[in-house]
């Protein structure tokens, strides 16, 4: 029924981990040498990297809890990906670390004295204090590994024993999960994003760090699942529904991000109070101003028009490149959410934009390879396995 | 607007009609009749199944066509009619901003692309299936009130090329078909 449920001895896919880590320290070293110079711009790069990555973990916790709680079973065949990337949380919580020594450098409300002369962040002083900040962190990798790692052992012991409780257990708990996944979400997002801006308002920052953060998710599932199917690893079991089923996830999501993103601009910008308007304001001016174009037509236009079709979604290598395209759209939102603080005069790439990537993605790619080395690629004994592999679209 | 009556062709017989027991049973028939080169058939059933548009070799729906041009008309006649009422037709200065505020104009853009789509998709699929229609010749049939409950039918009308009484019954009956009754129209 299933080909391929292990990467088999020799497959070039057991080289990912290798890989990962040779990125890794290259990345590391180049971080190592340019950083000091320029330490503003090294954590400031790492921030948006390690966001990109911690985003595309967090979606693909949503991702499997909302799969239990609905008891989905078209997705159960890629649901050990979603597990994959979900159990890099403990990961990204050790890729955190550096910016522990840069909190200065990032957040001006953490720099001692910030708030004696601005009566904005006196009032916020109670929340934007270091101390708290350190404990919200910790609390939300905590929590968060928590639900990773119960969900990840649980269903790996299900590949060992087949007991049906475990799927009910997990889908008891998949509710609160939910609640407490997109509170603590939010909250990241208000602290890691939000507070590099201390004196904006937006209410409905979380909601659009969650969109931004499941389109990548989705779009990287996408990408896996092409991949894997090209790899002849589970190619008979994830099929062409599954990817239609993938692609119009990413489809429906992309228009999600779009309504979430214009939303919030839309009521600032009609509202236009001084203490909203300033972010949207710093991000209209000079070449921030292109990205904010580039965003609209390139984050929506172009692949809510290009994942309309169904062809595009069947066809693995198109829908891959829809993955592709997004993955990078979700690279450069992040990107123009942090780093108009750093340089408001315009964009300014940095060599030290791509070291943290490759650093932090390295890590990323060789700890998820090496997951990926030692388990089944699917949940082997889930009681909707039958029902996922024979999934076909109406 | 659709017609209530179907006009058909004029003739003695609508076209021919057989009752299979079980799926299976109709889901091969369909593929024999799709492989003997019939065009104007139908395959009926109390509920839909799975892959029985395959079996029938039914081309794709031009349905999403419709609600993509009709969608994007919405769109583009709201964000007009608004580009129309704020620039030229009824200029009001609003808590500041230019006439022209596309910004303001996306929620109303944005719905009736919406209304359109769906207005699109409800009588795109109603003109495609040529409903609502009050009669049809099928119903002269005693054989086929089975079709809400139990029974699995192919028509065949009697104006596709290959039709000819005798030897269509001969194959619906070759195919496995329980019984064969030709329509009158």
């Amino acid at each position: 029924m299933i080909s391929q449920v292990t990467i088999p001895p020799g497959h070039p896919w057991n080289r990912i981990p290798v890989i990962g880590v040779v990125g890794a320290l290259l990345g590391a070293i180049v971080c190592a040498i340019l950083g000091p110079a320029n330490p503003k711009q090294f954590f400031f790069s790492w921030l948006v990297s390690f966001l990109f990555f911690v985003s595309l973990a967090l979606g693909a916790l949503f991702f499997v809890l909302i799969q239990y709680a609905t008891q989905g079973g078209w997705g159960i065949v890629v649901r050990r990906i979603g597990e994959t990337i979900f159990t890099m949380i403990p990961v990204m919580a050790v890729l955190f670390v550096p910016l522990l020594f840069g909190l200065h450098d990032l957040y001006s409300w953490s720099v001692p004295g910030a708030a004696e002369h601005d009566a904005l962040l006196r009032w916020k002083a109670p929340y934007l204090n270091v101390p708290f900040f350190l404990i919200r962190t910790a609390l939300y990798f905590g929590v968060w590994s928590f639900i990773a790692i119960l969900y990840y052992r649980a269903s790996r012991a299900q590949d060992a024993t087949g007991d049906p409780a475990i799927s009910a257990r997990l889908r008891r708990f998949a509710g609160p999960a939910i609640i407490v996944l997109a509170l603590t979400q939010t909250l990241a997002s208000f602290d890691w994003i939000m507070s590099l801006t201390p004196r904006w308002y937006s209410t409905m920052f979380g909601v659009y760090f969650f969109a931004g953060a499941f389109v990548g998710f989705i779009a990287l599932l996408s990408v896996v699942a092409v991949a894997m199917r090209r790899a002849r690893l589970l190619d008979t079991a994830i099929t062409v529904e599954h990817l239609h089923d993938i692609g119009k996830f990413l489809f429906a999501f992309t228009a999600f991000w779009a309504y979430i993103a214009f939303s919030q601009f839309f009521l600032i910008w009609y509202a236009n109070l001084p203490e909203e308007t300033i972010w949207f304001k710093a991000r209209l001016e000079g070449s921030w101003k292109i990205v904010s174009v580039l965003l609209m037509a390139g984050h929506f236009g172009v692949p809510f028009l290009y994942l309309m079709g169904r062809d595009v979604k069947r066809r693995g290598w198109t829908l891959a490149i829809g993955g592709v395209w997004l993955l990078a759209m979700h690279f450069v939102d992040l990107y123009w959410q942090v780093m108009p603080t750093l340089h408001p005069e315009g964009v300014r790439p940095s060599a030290l934009d791509v070291a943290a990537f490759v650093a932090v993605g390295g890590s990323f790619v060789a700890a998820a390879g090496w997951l990926m080395r030692r388990q089944a690629l699917v949940p082997l004994r889930d009681p909707r396995l039958a029902e996922s592999l024979a999934f076909e679209n109406a | 607007m659709a017609p209530l009556f179907p006009q058909l062709p004029k003739g003695p017989y609508y076209g021919i009609l057989a009752e299979f027991a079980t799926v299976p049973d109709l889901f091969h028939a369909c593929e024999r009749v799709r492989d003997a080169g019939f065009t104007r058939w139908d395959a009926h059933t109390p509920f839909p199944v799975h892959g029985l548009e395959a079996a029938m070799g039914l081309r794709r729906s031009p349905l999403p066509w419709i609600v993509l041009v009709t969608g994007l008309t919405g769109a583009g006649l709201g964000f007009l009619l608004q580009v129309w009422v704020h620039t030229s037709a009824y200029p009001l200065v609003i808590s500041g901003k230019p006439y022209f505020s596309w910004p303001a104009f996306i929620p109303v853009t944005f719905e009736l692309g919406v209304l359109f789509a769906a207005f699109g998709a409800v009588l795109g699929m109603l003109g495609l299936n040529r409903l609502p229609m009050l009669y049809h010749p099928l119903f002269r049939s005693k054989l086929f009130e089975g079709v809400t409950d139990d029974a699995f039918f192919i028509s065949i009308e009697s104006w596709d090329p290959r039709f000819d009484p005798a030897s269509t019954r001969t194959l619906l009956e070759s195919i496995g078909a329980r019984s064969v009754e030709l329509v009158e129209s």
